[in-house]
């Protein structure tokens, strides 16, 4: 019986229609748009100024307090702004903007492609050398990486998990990762686990990926790297991918309520976020690019790309077959969790993990009917919630019952409203309710 | 037979008897003092419980008013001075004139003066819209155009009208609690005093973005040219973030910044249609009628409106 999370949970169908395409290197764009806040947490502080000149690795943006992450030039060239931007929801932020001449990179960078195994660095070099590199979770969550590997005193890592679930119906980014530099990946993990200071790893890997688990399982088989590290293989089953759903599922702890994988003993990593520690720990080399899988049942050529930092998305869809006439919507992100977009022509940043375009008539939601008491919200929550009644509390505006419901348990995985037979939209009015618990909580904490 | 009843009664009668006067020795023994005037207080408030003077209802009203010496800050926007001085008069302190005010709606991006490059699908809810995204137009700043400020008033003063897509005050009816300015998520409706005989000077809009790309998403937006600041005799206008404001306990109504403004920003309402001798500069804003009630007045159809939907139609 293969593993997977106890609690909640659905099954939508996977349409990785882009598997087979593998990842193709997308040209440097004519300008690139950087963004300052890339990252959960505070905004860079912006570190050039109009008119200075930029290779590509140089940082841009520096890190402002403990939870933020640097930001680098992706590009080479002049800067010839720093403005407020608009993203793909349209607000306005602050963002470098940068001409292209040419392709220089910064000299300190290894571009080569040979693989460097050895790895001698003390667990805090390594940190300092992951957060110099501005390296932060590419599954979508973009927290900051050297956080989550900074233990706080007191907490002891037994496990580090690795996240190659990619539950996400559609994106197929890190399985092509996983499929292509799947060596690259496996030094990453021995320099986590280094700088974690422990002896087991497990990757997991939904059984949607058969190719995946058996590439790496053979590499694995041929002794070369800690014999720490495994592969296993989960049941296929939305929101495995979420880290507290990862770790139940791998190890069968429960993360507590408001508790973080660190009280369970596990840091989850995801795979992209392992492939970047490689390339910043062993080639000094920041995030500069990252897989983006464009996709659509109606996309001429659904692709992987290997698209720069500041691209805008408008020209991945371009290359991709250009827009397909019924375009509904277009999302940053996967079906489930990721954002319709109101601007195409909003950058690539840390956290775009793909662009889907759907049909208008399976994009858009259906009419709204009166919730008729079925609880499948309630067996769908992978967190153990009642989302028909936290989403009724927040519709009326009773924010003060909330905390008690533990609404900032939800991880928005969208699994209540994809469930429900009323097409309510549940995770709007919960989302909205999270907030202003978090509004409450803070105020609470302020006093 | 006979006697199974005289039984019944007579310990139901006895058990009567123990629980009042036990009753009456615990309400004796925990008997709550409350200043009678609390009740003859709330009696004289309009009993809205709307929550406008910041109290829970209007009982938490009456006793804050009873029990503060200095009662000037507080004050009923709903009863308003009428209210306000008999409440003072019972109680026999001093209270503050307020002069009435109104809610105003900012925002003149009706469904012609501000092109909609995207749709939005989901719950029909300001606060859930303005988290999500910038909204359906080019501009950030703007009514989404839901409803959550018709929704949270008591008084059915809010109302959107559907050819504008904005939401309409009932001067009438408004009682000034604020119950809307605090549902809307953009922060674009304001307490403005009422001014005499209804007339009122503005700037109806609250965006802060450049002129250009001001001008490029809504053709009535302020976009901070600084015009009216020059302009104004009284210095009431101030102008902060590409956005001018007026300050109401400043303005005179001398209704020169509305003739200077290039955008038709700044709105007059409730003023007389003014004479016709020269040229103004919005034609078809002076030459309308004025109405009663409405205090955001349609904008003139703006001769450079776009109706262009630039980048074609995306569903967000």
């Amino acid at each position: 019986m293969l593993k997977t999370f106890r609690l909640g949970g659905v099954h939508p169908h996977d349409h990785k229609i882009s598997k087979d395409a593998a990842i193709r290197i997308f040209d440097v764009p004519k300008t690139a748009t950087i963004p300052l806040g890339q990252h959960i947490g505070a905004p860079a502080t912006v570190a050039v100024k109009k008119g200075d000149k930029v290779l590509v690795g140089d940082i841009i943006g520096t890190a402002t307090g403990f939870v933020s992450a640097n930001i680098h030039s992706s590009v080479s060239g002049t800067v010839t702004g720093v403005d407020a931007v608009p993203d793909g929801g349209n607000l306005r932020k602050p963002a470098v903007t940068i001409a292209v001449e040419g392709d220089e990179w910064n000299p300190a960078i290894d571009r080569t492609d040979t693989l460097i195994k050895e790895c001698t660095l003390e667990p805090k070099e390594i940190i300092a050398k992951i957060a110099a590199a501005g390296v932060v979770g590419l599954g979508g969550a973009t927290f900051p990486t050297q956080v989550k590997l900074s233990v706080p005193p007191g907490k002891k890592v037994e496990m580090l998990i690795i996240n190659g679930v990619e539950c996400e119906p559609y994106l197929t980014a890190d399985y092509r990762l996983m499929l292509e530099h799947a060596e690259e990946l496996l030094v990453g993990c021995e320099i986590l686990m280094r700088a974690l200071g422990v002896e087991q790893c497990r990757i997991g890997i939904e059984n949607n990926k058969p190719e995946a688990i058996r590439h790496l399982n053979e590499i694995l088989g041929s002794g070369k790297y800690h014999q720490g590290i495994s592969v296993v293989p989960l049941k296929m089953r939305y929101p495995q991918g979420g880290e507290k759903q990862l770790i139940a599922a791998i190890t069968g702890r429960e993360v507590p309520s408001g508790g973080l994988p660190i009280d369970v003993g596990a840091v989850v990593q995801n795979v992209g976020t392992t492939y970047a520690v490689y390339q910043a720990v062993q080639k000094n080399r920041p995030i500069v690019d990252r897989v983006v899988t464009v996709t659509g049942k109606q996309l001429g050529q659904p692709s992987n790309l290997l698209v720069r930092i500041g691209t805008p998305i408008s020209a991945l869809i371009e290359a991709c077959g250009g827009m397909p006439a019924d375009t509904g919507k277009i999302i940053n992100g996967g079906p489930m969790m990721g954002r319709a977009m109101a601007n195409i022509d909003a950058p690539v940043t840390k956290g775009t993990s793909g662009v889907l375009l759907m049909k208008t008539e399976e994009s858009l939601r259906k009419a709204e009917m009166p919730c008729i008491q079925c609880a499948k919200c309630v067996d769908a929550c992978p967190m153990g919630l009642e989302p028909f009644l936290i989403s009724k509390l927040s519709r009326l505006g009773l924010y003060d019952r909330l905390e008690k419901e533990r609404t900032t348990d939800c991880i928005e995985c969208g699994c209540c409203s994809f469930t429900c037979p009323s097409n309510l939209p549940l995770l709007d009015y919960i989302r909205l309710g999270k907030a202003e618990t978090m509004k409450i909580i803070r105020a609470r904490q302020a006093k | 037979m006979n006697e199974t009843l005289i039984y019944t009664i007579a310990i139901l009668v006895g058990l009567g008897l123990i629980a009042a006067v036990v009753l009456y020795f615990v309400a004796q023994k925990f008997k709550v003092y409350e200043d009678p005037r609390i009740d003859e207080t709330e009696a004289r408030l309009p009993g809205a419980n709307c929550g406008g003077c910041g109290f829970p209802g209007c009982r938490g009203m009456a006793e804050a008013l009873v029990k503060n010496d200095d009662i000037s800050a507080l004050y009923c926007p709903v009863g308003g001075a009428p209210t306000m001085k008999a409440v003072a008069e019972y109680l026999g302190k001093a209270v503050a004139e307020k002069e009435p005010q109104v809610a105003v709606v900012r925002c003149g991006g009706t469904l012609c003066n501000r092109a909609r490059t995207n749709t939005f699908d989901g719950a029909r809810s300001c606060a859930v819209e303005a988290a999500l995204y910038g909204g359906e137009t080019g501009c950030t700043f703007g009514c989404l155009g839901n409803g959550d400020c018709t929704r949270v008033c008591n008084f059915d003063a809010i109302h959107m009208n559907p050819e504008t897509g904005l939401p309409e005050v009932d001067e009438e009816k408004c009682t000034a609690c604020g119950a809307c300015v605090k549902a809307c998520p953009k922060n674009i409706i304001e307490l403005r005093k009422k001014g005499p005989k209804g007339r009122r000077v503005y700037v109806n809009c609250v965006n802060k973005d450049k002129g250009a790309v001001t001008r490029k998403a809504c053709s009535v937006g302020c976009i901070g040219c600084g015009k009216c600041v020059k302009t104004c005799p009284f210095e009431a206008i101030t102008l902060e973030n590409n956005l001018a404001y007026i300050d109401p306990a400043k303005c005179r109504l001398c209704r020169k910044c509305v003739a200077v403004c290039p955008t038709g920003a700044i709105v007059e309402v409730n003023f007389p249609p003014r004479p016709a001798e020269k040229p103004a500069p919005k034609p078809a804003e002076a030459a309308q009628p004025v109405a009663k009630t409405a205090a955001v007045t349609e904008n003139a159809p703006a001769q450079e409106t776009k109706t262009a939907e630039e980048g074609g139609e995306q569903h967000a």
